[in-house]
């Protein structure tokens, strides 16, 4: 190493704090553990490769202007699109959001700034164990509940909405109830000082303030919500056409679409399936990414 | 800094929200200037069989762009047994179905409607046996032999008993894998009904239906494709489709041995044939099984419930002619070819079509109208 | 993201205003309080309705087979009866299906999930893991129906059915493995429901791993101890618990996975040892039959879901409890 010292050249070793921790094996064991991992983190990145390049190589060729804008013909007929799947697919959102979002929020809220107490305590649990229930059991829970049950309201929109709703619900509310957090209480007890009540507080304060957070939040419960395939099986049940019913007629959505499409044998069917596929992944990572943009600005803001 | 942040927050939500609506906002156009210049305008409802689900589609496509664009048609492949459900509920305008309705069916819906059901077949269809690999294209098999394949006792191509039936056939020593639909469908049940019929012990262990136990080791499909990518992945491969599939698809398919022991190769012609041995009553109430002659044994038909009663004219005038023209013109008769699909014989078609115009012919029931009309209003979709 | 105590910090208590208790807005707070509080109990009243109300659709076919035997019984027949039940419902190859396919999942992610996350925490070089780990979460933005189109058309055909036939001549001997490689199967529904659960395990290993007190670790470090040895001795040992929580919420998920599976896993109502073999998951037979059955054999099917209810219930609520023992929730990560 060092060629200017004094001391001949014996070999004397190195100082200890200039030698590698260990005998050669237990080097070599370090060496090697440290290839396995990133070996593992490659491996890891590699079905995601994957998928990007082959939903975009087979979906690239179909998505134009006309899949926006036009409905699904026969599955052995080319052209058309999806349309009536972005219809129904928004719908269903634009109502889930209405359903999920406000009640999330306001479960959060109410965990957070009334808490804690042995209600609190136990939505939170709840909710948690929530976000752990499967898909097609909330499909299978709606349909019992509101399709033939009680409500004997029969496929349609609004059932499907209730169906992604309460799976975005806990999503929701635990994204929500962190943001709620970080809110620093100097906030709280600045606007209690100025005289603010505390419904005054919540509203004009803390709920602005975490207002980025909990956008990054609902937009995560969005990404997960557009793309439920098994729930809306059984509640919304899927239509090649544009429904505006709110209810009453089964309710069309691109997964549930592009889950048909591509069981039917036929090439132009199985073409916009690929097509639908790139066009729900682009949605869905862009939410994800947008979400994930503006809260790491929000948490950048408040340390 | 705070205030700022929140605004930013929301106009990167603005451009989503505001493409995602500019999606749904132009969707409308459906290009329905073709011409027919049809005057009919309503909305049907129905819903049933999966089985001519892919021809339904095409015909109902092609009916409301050209024919008839005031008519739009949104049925719905739930499967006969809820299409006989809902028909039974009043909830669609007709129902369909790969079974006839029994005499209960028809007296729980002339109770339910307060007036006669109706019931017609309207197409034909073949269930071909699809294989992988293309050497095999005119294996002969008859329905010991189908039976035997998918209950596991035949297990290669070389087998005695396949061989007896190709004599000049070299066949592989290959294993035989068997695929069927993993999900529930018609075309299960039509390849399982002629098992049925046509197999003692086929009925004794599996029986017939939509879903079936089948026996451990072979191949579940997803759908058609899921079959699709079940026969094509395995040299093996074989697998009961619709004939259409087998068309677009370009599989190797076996010739059936039928009820007078000639093998048959599955092609519209054959299919036609079937129907033309099928022996049908008045009542429509029939089954094409023990098929011989030259017709395919393997087949189905579907049948359209309908009212007599309880719809408003326009609907009623629209169901007519909806079905009037699948059935006649030459357009959607050939469309029903290219998909493989059976047209009905000209006889057995101007019997379905009198059977057809009973439709709505003992309208003024009371208020069994009254209760559709405004059910039918709720279920106004556009 | 964030770490913090089960039960963060309480926020403030508003003062008690005697002079402002009266006036216009004085019904305000508690009406305020009466709201929130009324939209956090919907969570417990959603679950509750879940409850009842499958298991009263169910109740017929628990009635003619009996719990248990619903669940251990090996035959499933639909019948197609409107009003009473006809068939024979045993739930068993489904529980099986699930059993195995899950199992399959944790055996893969489990190990990969650790060494991804310790790479994030400890190897990558601090420039590139903050991308690469929200890359990993990003594989669970993808739609599961995606999962199982890629799957079935190109991941199985040409990569996992060359491996499983090269897996079947190594060791086709042992009865996991033996042959007819057939393609679907339980063991590509595994594998993909592994890449499935693999970012949101990754996700809480990483929190995990990287909350560990670094005095141990430098301590470690000063005793002449290997990267390595820090890593397997020091910092994974203390996070035992928190990377059987995220096991656990990965089989959470890996359970109830419906499409993805339902397309790759075969769906024969039969069941086999062998990882090649076809079969069903609970999730994936209700999603494959719902759409044609009979109003008798929703009844079986809703019976299957509360099957499924319960199981995924036990092991979430197994895994929240460790998670909150530890005393540290990764919020994030769950969603």
């Amino acid at each position: 190493m060092s060629t200017t010292t004094t001391t001949p050249p014996a070999a004397r070793p190195a100082p200890l704090s200039q030698r590698p921790p260990g005998s050669g094996f237990r080097r070599f064991k370090n060496r090697s553990a440290t290839v396995v991992l990133t070996a593992a983190m490659v491996l890891a990145m590699i079905p995601l490769v994957l998928i990007i390049f082959e939903v975009t190589r087979r979906g690239i060729g179909v998505v134009n202007l006309d899949f926006f804008t036009q409905t699904e013909p026969p599955p052995r007929r080319e052209g058309g699109g999806y349309a009536a799947g972005f219809v129904g697919t928004l719908y269903i959102m634009a109502l889930a959001v209405l359903m999920s979002i406000p009640f999330g929020i306001a479960t959060a809220v109410y965990i957070v700034e009334y808490g804690p107490n042995r209600l609190t305590s136990s939505i939170r649990f709840f909710t948690d164990v929530m976000t752990g229930i499967p898909s097609i059991f909330v499909g299978l829970f709606v349909y019992g509940l509101l399709v033939i049950g009680w409500g004997g309201m029969g496929f349609g929109t609004f059932v499907g909405a209730v169906a992604i709703a309460v799976m975005m619900l806990p999503i929701v509310t635990r994204s929500a109830e962190e943001m709620l957090r970080l809110v620093p209480n100097e906030l709280r007890n600045a606007s209690y000082g100025l005289g603010a009540r505390k419904w005054q507080t919540i509203v004009h304060t803390v709920l602005p303030a975490a207002a980025p957070g909990l956008t990054t939040g609902s937009m995560l419960a969005i990404a997960r919500g557009i793309g439920e395939t098994a729930p809306l099986l059984l509640t919304a049940f899927g239509s090649g056409l544009i429904v505006t019913a709110m209810q009453g007629a089964p309710q069309g959505a691109v997964p549930m679409q592009l889950y048909r499409g591509a069981g039917q044998p036929f090439e132009a069917g199985i073409d916009r399936a690929w097509g639908a596929a790139l066009c729900l992944f682009v949605l869905v990572v862009l939410f994800t990414i947008v979400a994930r943009w503006i809260g790491s600005r929000a948490s950048v803001g408040s340390r | 800094m705070r205030n700022g942040r929140s605004k930013l927050a929301v106009l990167a939500a603005i451009p989503l929200l505001a493409t995602a609506c500019g999606g749904g906002g132009d969707a409308a156009g459906d290009g329905a200037d073709g011409g027919g210049g049809g005057d009919l305008s309503a909305q049907l409802t129905g819903a049933g069989a999966s089985f001519p689900d892919p021809l339904f589609q095409d015909w109902i496509y092609e009916y409301s762009n050209g024919v008839q664009p005031g008519v739009s048609v949104n049925y719905q492949s739930v499967g006969s047994g809820a299409g006989v459900e809902q028909f039974l509920e009043q909830t669609v305008d007709f129902g369909s179905s790969e079974e006839f309705l029994g005499e209960e069916d028809l007296a729980a819906a002339a109770e339910a409607r307060g007036c006669e059901a109706v019931q017609f077949p309207v197409v034909f269809g073949a269930v071909v046996i699809a294989l992988s690999n293309p050497d095999l294209d005119g294996l002969v098999l008859d329905a010991e032999t189908l039976a035997g394949i998918y209950s596991t006792e035949i297990t290669t191509f070389d087998d005695p008993a396949i061989a007896e039936l190709n004599p000049d056939m070299d066949l592989p020593s290959d294993e035989i894998i068997p695929v069927h639909r993993s999900d529930s469908s018609g075309t299960t049940y039509v390849f399982s009904h002629y098992l049925t019929t046509e197999v003692e012990s086929w009925a004794d262990e599996y029986g017939e239906g939509k879903e079936l136990d089948w026996a451990d080791g072979l191949v579940g499909g997803q759908q058609n494709d899921g079959v699709a990518q079940g026969i094509t992945q395995n040299p093996g491969g074989l697998g009961y489709v619709n004939q259409s599939f087998a068309q677009e698809a370009d599989l190797a398919v076996a010739h059936i041995v039928n009820e007078d022991g000639t093998p048959i190769e599955p092609t519209l012609e054959s299919t036609i044939a079937a129907t033309g041995e099928a022996e049908i009553p008045d009542n429509f109430q029939f089954s094409i099984d023990n098929i011989g002659g030259e017709g395919y044994p393997i087949a189905g038909s579907n049948w359209i419930f309908t009212y007599t009663c309880g719809y408003d004219q326009a609907n009623a005038d629209a169901i007519i002619d909806f079905w009037t023209w699948a059935l006649t013109d030459q357009g959607a008769q050939d469309l029903a070819g290219e998909l493989g699909y059976a047209p009905l014989n000209e006889e057995l078609t101007e019997r379905v079509i009198t059977e057809l115009e009973k439709t709505n012919s003992e309208n003024g029931g009371g208020d069994a109208d009254a209760d559709t009309g405004a059910e039918e209003d709720a279920e106004a979709t556009e | 993201m964030s770490t913090e105590a089960p039960e963060a910090p309480q926020a403030p208590e508003a003062p008690r205003r005697g002079t402002l208790t009266s006036g216009k807005g004085r019904l305000a707070d508690p009406i305020f309080k009466w709201v929130v509080a009324a939209c956090g109990t919907i969570v417990l009243v959603i679950l509750a309705l879940m409850v009842i109300r499958t298991t009263t659709e169910a109740w017929p076919v628990f009635a003619k087979e009996g719990f248990f035997g619903f669940l251990i019984g090996e035959e499933w027949t639909a019948g197609g009866s409107r009003t009473e039940i006809t068939g024979t419902y045993g739930a068993w190859p489904f529980i099986y299906g699930t059993l195995i396919t899950s199992v399959i999942a944790i055996a893969i992610a489990l190990p990969l999930s650790i060494m991804v996350a310790v790479y994030l925490t400890h190897l990558a070089p601090r420039r590139i893991a903050k991308p690469l780990s929200y890359t990993v979460e990003l594989l669970a933005a993808v739609p599961s129906v995606i999962f199982g189109l890629w799957g079935l058309h190109w991941f199985l055909p040409n990569v996992m059915r060359p491996f499983f036939e090269w897996l079947e001549g190594a060791m086709g001997w042992f009865f996991l493995f033996e042959g007819p490689v057939r393609g679907v199967g339980y063991l590509p529904a595994g594998i993909v429901l592994a890449i499935m659960i693999l970012p949101i395990m990754t996700a809480i290993i990483r929190e995990v791993v990287a909350v560990q007190p670094l005095e141990q670790q430098m301590a470690a470090y000063a005793l002449g101890s290997t990267r390595w040895e820090v890593i397997t001795k020091v910092v994974l040992p203390a996070s035992f618990s928190g990377i059987v929580a995220a096991a656990m919420l990965g089989l959470g998920r890996a359970l109830g996975e419906t499409i993805a599976v339902l397309m790759l896993i075969g769906g024969s109502q039969g069941w086999g040892a062998s990882l090649f073999g076809t079969g069903s998951s609970m999730a994936s037979h209700i999603a494959a039959t719902f759409g044609e059955s009979s109003p008798e054999t929703r009844t079986g099917l809703m019976a299957i879901g509360v099957a499924l209810f319960l199981v995924t219930m036990i092991v979430n609520i197994l895994a929240r409890v460790i998670v909150w023992r530890l005393g540290q929730f990764t919020g994030d990560a769950a969603v």
